[in-house]
């Protein structure tokens, strides 16, 4: 079993077989941003929906990194990441980690879609400012939630292979 | 994955989509000149990088921004002065009430 360095509280998230809420934030992509429901995303296909902290977290370029090599950007479901950090320094993500395959960054600087998830994680120390806890969510074009994997100590890595097999299911 | 068409614009429940940079007194007279005329439109911000600026390339031939997509007419147009006599002339008079 991995270690876990910070045990986080239990907390009352979105589950599988649940409804995603919908929300609208920008979503950046390697040209540009706009604003764009998830409703709207989930038009075109279903949709692996990642909670994470800030841009330039180890977490962050792990989680990316890991989801390069394993071409899961390339893989039946639209990847599409979310986290408090702004519009400029998305896209200068999607440049740094080249995953320009995403479908985008949503920017969401309040961390209010985190909340609505049951997802907020407060950082130690720092007023006035939280952000996601990691999180995945495997999401069907109805909005059913066929896959979630939530961190429950920080930090912690996802469940990789259970990803993979859930897309493979999709 | 399902593909994506970058040059045309998600949602088009706006009379049209605007292209515009942060902070650029250029589009914001065209966003003045929209809300004068009350027409509906989407922003999309682009890279304040000029280099980056391909998606406008894409659409209007040069770098250059605002540009204008208009979904009622299929106009595609940029420089600021151009599109504030456009706009005028395609949406003065429309509605009428």
């Amino acid at each position: 079993m991995r270690r876990k360095v910070t045990e986080l509280e239990a907390t009352d998230h979105v589950e599988t077989g649940e409804k995603a809420p919908d929300f609208t934030r920008p979503l950046v992509n390697d040209e540009f941003w706009e604003d764009t429901a998830l409703s709207d995303v989930l038009e075109d296909g279903p949709v692996l929906l990642i909670f994470h902290p800030m841009d330039r977290a180890f977490p962050t370029t792990y989680v990316y990194n890991a989801l390069k090599e394993r071409s899961i950007l390339s893989g039946p479901a639209q990847v599409v990441g979310i986290t408090i950090s702004t519009p400029y320094d998305h896209a200068r993500t999607i440049e740094d980690r080249g995953i320009e395959a995403i479908r985008g960054l949503y920017s969401d600087p309040k961390n209010e879609v985190a909340a609505e998830y049951g997802l907020a994680h407060d950082l130690d120390g720092m007023e006035g400012i939280e952000e996601p806890r990691l999180a995945l969510y495997l999401i069907e074009p109805d909005r059913t939630v066929a896959f979630d994997w939530v961190a429950e100590a920080w930090p912690q890595f996802p469940d990789y292979d259970a990803l993979e097999d859930a897309l493979e299911a999709l | 994955m399902a593909e994506q068409t970058l040059d045309e614009p998600a949602s088009v429940d706006a009379d049209l989509t605007l292209y515009r940079l942060q902070g650029c007194p250029f589009c914001e007279r065209v966003v003045r000149t929209l809300e004068d005329l009350d027409v509906s439109y989407h922003s999309r911000f682009v890279e304040a990088k000029h280099s980056e600026r391909n998606v406008v390339q894409r659409l209007s031939g040069n770098r250059e921004v605002p540009v204008i997509v208009d979904h009622n007419t299929g106009v595609t147009m940029g420089e600021s002065p151009r599109i504030v006599k456009y706009l005028y002339k395609t949406y003065r008079n429309r509605g009428g009430d």
